[in-house]
């Protein structure tokens, strides 16, 4: 009887997945989709295979889908929080050089599904979700409405060579130059120092604060568990988390970090459990998409803590390989140095892009798939296409998801199975580094 | 430069698949040779693909950001 409930409660969860992703498809219908976003007329679509729009600045948006412009929207990082069709304002804190601190809700610019508002404050616009400033003091402070579309992109090549997009806002038939915030990337990526910096609580700040807290709260509870009930079986969370917890103890902390394991274990538990919970909450859909372990800047940050660790951690041994490894001629130690120097720098880059590149391309994928829906559709022209695509694109979706759940767990142990052994190296002690020669 | 870029990357791919397609084969033929000890080679069977990738990744990121 048990069995049979298990495999209709299977059954049933699957099909209500089905739907929410389904339904995912027809919310792309609705919001996501630039045709049909901006086919207000919705009928003639026989004939177009999208539309143009002409702004009063002159600026002609072409109205086509484009797969990889709609999947980087997807993960990036944005001052609105999504749920579904619900965006829930996020506060704004933002540093501009030579005026201070400014703060608002993003709330006051009334964004549409696609994040784009249509009122500007204080000189801020909201352009696909995230904030910008237009630079002319000549423009009106307070709440301005700025109407739809009135924002568009220009194409602009940066001084290193790099195009990019700076946003305009067409305002009484003028072009106002808008400044994306300051991204630390020396202009690698696309950003570069501007006027302001963004410090605002945005969706990835926040996910990251629901997930402590969640994560927080189920290991204080377990915790208690444990206290209370002392020399019992664990039960339900407690008997999840145990397993969880041991394997890590088992697998990745005792081999290879030897006798000092237990000063380590919190380090790399942290890591384990905050990468895995962030993981799978991104993976929840419509509940904001966060992509916060496919964020170069989180991830950035997690490596540079491993990298602190290892190298505050690193006995005489480890700092002796690396500088004037014992055991081989003159001349190979002076091109073997330099190697182990950029090797200490390389670890916890690899970190860092391993971690980003494999949840982004989850991500990435996962929209491209959905988007699969527009192509075949040709942007409304082809409905029933669309549809036939819809239910293959639907299945190929829940697959990417299963693999992805794997992914989220993979991911979060190679970090920590990977840190766990640059730590293991460095606080190796002498008999070990003999046996390796 | 675009495709430059995109063949660059796709190179870096196949290297990297066939570096963790042997390691792949490697573990599946260890594991069935010794079938107890199957915890400690998958676990060093996902250290060393995760290496691997991690010279595709540079790779990859060379490709697309210099």
């Amino acid at each position: 009887m048990r069995r049979i409930f298990l495999s209709f409660w299977c059954i049933l969860s699957l099909a209500v997945f089905a739907t929410a992703q389904d339904q995912h498809g027809h919310d792309n219908h609705d919001g996501h989709n630039h045709a049909e976003h901006a086919d207000h007329s919705g009928q003639d679509h026989a004939d177009h295979s999208g539309h143009a729009h002409a702004n009063a600045c002159g600026y002609t948006h072409e109205d086509v889908f484009n797969p990889g412009a709609v999947a980087f929207h997807h993960i990036s990082d944005q001052n609105i929080y999504s749920i579904g069709p619900v965006a829930i304002p996020l506060p704004c804190i933002m540093y501009v050089k030579d005026q201070g601190l400014e703060m608002f809700s993003s709330g006051v610019f009334e964004a549409d599904s696609h994040g784009s508002g249509i009122y500007a404050y204080n000189r801020w616009v909201i352009y696909e979700g995230s904030v910008r400033r237009i630079l002319d003091k000549q423009f009106p402070m307070g709440k301005v409405a700025i109407g739809e579309h009135n924002l568009f992109p220009v194409e602009e090549t940066m001084d290193n060579g790099k195009k990019r997009d700076v946003i305009h806002l067409c305002y009484e038939g003028e072009a106002w130059r808008c400044d994306s915030k300051s991204y630390a990337d020396g202009g690698f990526l696309g950003g570069g120092m501007s006027s302001y910096y963004d410090f605002s609580i945005t969706k990835n700040v926040m996910t990251m604060l629901i997930v402590f807290i969640l994560v927080a709260w189920v290991f204080i509870r377990v915790a208690r568990a444990y206290k209370k009930r002392e020399g019992l079986a664990p039960t339900g969370t407690q008997n999840l988390l145990e397993t969880l917890f041991v394997f890590i103890q088992d697998e990745v902390a005792k081999p290879f970090l030897g006798a000092k394991w237990e000063r380590y274990t919190p380090f790399l538990m942290s890591l384990f459990f905050f990468i895995l919970a962030l993981n799978l909450f991104g993976q929840i859909p419509f509940f904001g998409g966060s992509n916060v372990t496919g964020n170069l800047s989180f991830t950035l940050v997690i490596a540079v803590l491993a990298f602190v660790v290892t190298t505050f951690s690193g006995n005489k041994h480890y700092w002796e390989h690396i500088f004037w490894m014992p055991g081989l001629p003159a001349w190979v130690k002076v091109i073997i140095t330099p190697v182990e120097i950029m090797g200490m720098f390389i670890k916890p880059l690899t970190l860092m892009l391993r971690l980003f590149g494999n949840i982004t391309a989850g991500h990435m994928v996962i929209v491209i798939f959905v988007g699969l829906i527009f192509i075949f559709g040709q942007n409304g022209a082809n409905p029933g296409a669309a549809y036939g695509t819809a239910i293959g694109s639907t299945l190929l979706t829940m697959f990417m998801m299963a693999i992805e759940l794997l992914v989220a767990f993979l991911q979060a142990f190679v970090f920590t199975i990977l840190t766990a052994s640059y730590i293991g190296a460095a606080i190796e002690d002498h008999h070990h580094a003999e046996e390796a020669h | 430069m675009v495709s430059l870029t995109a063949i660059g990357a796709g190179l870096a791919v196949i290297g990297a698949g066939i570096g963790i397609g042997n390691i792949g084969s490697k573990a599946m033929e260890a594991i069935a040779r010794q079938p107890e000890a199957v915890g400690d080679i998958r676990s060093n069977m996902i250290l060393m693909a995760a290496l691997i990738e991690g010279a595709a990744l540079i790779a990859i990121l060379l490709a697309f950001f210099v």
